[in-house]
């Protein structure tokens, strides 16, 4: 019999719907292999192998009484640990959040649960989000099953914050998991680990019931083995939810049902300012590569500008964590999660000495870069200002897209690092997202797609980004690329 | 700008964050890189701009007038609210004391 864990969302579907197999031996497949790499990957940061079974159960049954079947049905996923989940353990990676047990679910998770899916387990990230390499979770880092192909055993970053996401697709843990993106957080660790992950336009997917890092800019999405995966479970998770009041009141289009790798018509943008002096020689290569796959698909390639690219990411740095501040001060130590209260103090040493022990570093300078920018005398010289930038980088966008379709672009300048190579330096490690973060900015829809190994063995990521709304263009051009690409190499099994 | 040690301690105190003088001489420089280079966002011509408020256009929704119109978040779960509380006593949230 086949390996079931080495089937992707679509096949796994597919294959329980037709009888090949149960969502049970799917279930049980993926459990083993969730338990096997615990200890070297450290991808998860709770597993519930029981929630896999029953859901399972539930699909095998309905299957045997000729039920309609979910778009997801059979198919165990991860759960990035920063969506609520009802009764498990929900922590953002934090101390301050350890042992929180959520009386409700989140809706993305809601819905997938609703498709027919299953929970394998809560997926390590770096703390609330915050963070390129998975090394700011309370609960350890997250190892990447990909290694240099120099022979040495030097760990490597999966990527951040869905570093355990990331993981745990790439070594074959789970067909799909999901992920959320503030600033590059679902496209760079899928380019660091040679899977292809979305984020979606700006309110596609509710937020309620997502631990908040930065919410003008927090959107979840997708991470799968391939663009198809991808669009069937992006279909699971978006919709329209009352209980956000940023979601878009909007159909949630057949996305998979419509995939084409005929870009015949389509006009793709080449950012000239994407091009930066010192570029990586791999990177600048799979750019030309993918310049070539989408023109043999039949697409015209233009050069666009965006011209206030090189201040997106100062922009972020000031708008995402002002937005933090005001969205940690909900950890008090009083209505959940750590308390720490010294002896005789009162209200106030309460509430500074559970932070100061529930926060950990990256947390701590966001939360305080984000109290300074928005106090009393600075607040226009850098919150306003930056909201102005903003603004410049989103109409960059609407112009470019008066001359194209969609845009190519690297998802991140370099492949992974080296795990403790870059945690000394903050400004080094912010820099990984800066093909990422203008997206972000804009609200728009972006993923990442292999597109091939550099030098050292490692995967390389293309980022193609779409107009508001227009997931389909994002995700045909992606599968134009994927056919192209034929991206197979995957991490050799060490753990 | 940049920031010294007092300037630290005051954000710090802002944020209801406990820092010892060994972390705050240890913030001062980090805190001061980012914002040197979060500086060069003052060289951007943003005469007539519009400080970005909505990134996708929507508008905001009001809901129906009704008690418990969504019996999720529509209230009287008193109960699931202090599930997770550090100190839950009678049925309300338990804090120190903060009047004499």
């Amino acid at each position: 019999m086949t390996d079931l864990t080495n089937l992707g969302v679509a096949a796994i579907r597919d294959g329980v719907a037709a009888g090949s197999f149960t969502a049970v031996e799917v279930a049980e497949a993926f459990n083993a292999n969730v338990a096997a790499a615990q200890e070297a990957l450290n991808a998860f940061i709770v597993t519930t192998p029981e929630a896999a079974i029953t859901a399972a159960k539930a699909v095998d049954a309905d299957r045997a009484a000729g039920k309609p079947l979910g778009k997801m049905a059979g198919v165990p996923i991860g759960m990035k640990d920063l969506f609520a989940t009802q009764g498990v353990q929900t922590t953002a990676a934090s101390h301050i959040l350890e042992g929180f047990k959520p009386q409700y679910e989140s809706t993305v998770s809601a819905k997938l649960w609703q498709a027919g899916a299953g929970m394998l387990g809560k997926l390590n990230l770096d703390q609330f989000a915050m963070g390129s390499s998975n090394e700011t979770s309370y609960f350890g880092n997250v190892i990447s099953p990909w290694r240099r192909n120099d022979g040495g055993n030097v760990a490597l970053a999966p990527g951040g914050s869905s570093g355990g996401s990331s993981a745990a697709v790439a070594a074959r843990l789970c067909p799909a998991a999901t992920g959320t993106d503030t600033g590059g957080s679902i496209r760079q660790p899928a380019a660091f680990t040679g899977i292809t992950g979305i984020k979606p336009t700006y309110g596609r997917c509710s937020r309620w019931g997502i631990v908040a890092f930065a919410s003008s800019l927090d959107q979840a999405g997708p991470m799968a083995r391939d663009v198809t995966d991808c669009a069937i479970m992006l279909e699971a998770m978006a919709g329209f939810d009352p209980k956000d009041s940023t979601s878009l009141d909007l159909p949630v289009p057949e996305w998979s049902a419509n995939l084409s790798g005929d870009l015949r018509g389509k006009k793709v943008g080449i950012p000239r300012e994407y091009r930066v002096d010192g570029l990586d020689a791999d990177v600048a290569k799979s750019w030309d590569d993918g310049i070539a796959w989408l023109k043999d698909a039949g697409a015209e390639v233009i050069d666009i500008s965006l011209p206030h690219t090189k201040y997106a990411l100062p922009a972020y740095y000031i708008i995402a964590p002002a937005e933090a501040s005001s969205n940690l001060a909900r950890y008090d130590g009083v209505r959940y999660g750590l308390r720490d209260l010294p002896d005789g103090s009162g209200l106030q040493d309460m509430y500074a000495a559970t932070r100061a022990a529930g926060f950990g570093a990256e947390v701590k300078r966001r939360i305080m870069i984000g109290t300074y920018v928005l106090s009393a005398g600075f607040y226009d010289a850098y919150y306003t200002q930056a909201q102005k930038v903003r603004t410049l980088i989103a109409r960059d966008f609407v112009r470019a897209f008066e001359l194209c379709d969609v845009i190519l672009a690297p998802t991140t300048p370099t492949a992974s690092f080296g795990l403790g190579e870059m945690v000394s330096d903050p400004l080094a490690m912010y820099l990984n997202d800066v093909f990422a973060v203008p997206a972000s900015l804009a609200g728009l829809p972006a993923m990442s797609v292999p597109a091939g190994l550099n030098a050292q063995g490692l995967p390389l990521g293309l980022q193609i980004v779409g107009k508001p709304f227009d997931e389909q263009g994002v995700l045909n051009a992606g599968l134009a690329i994927e056919a192209r690409a034929a991206f197979t190499a995957r991490a050799e099994r060490w753990w | 700008m940049s920031v010294d040690t007092a300037t630290v301690a005051k954000i710090a105190a802002l944020a209801r964050i406990k820092v010892s003088e060994a972390e705050l001489e240890a913030m001062v420089p980090e805190l001061n890189g980012i914002l040197a280079w979060v500086e060069q966002l003052g060289e951007v011509d943003v005469t007539g701009v519009e400080p970005m408020t909505a990134v996708i256009e929507n508008h905001l929704r009001l809901r129906d007038d009704v008690v418990d119109a969504d019996p999720l978040t529509g209230g009287g779960r008193r109960d699931a609210v202090l599930a997770n509380a550090p100190a839950a006593e009678h049925g309300f949230f338990g804090v120190p004391k903060v009047i004499e």
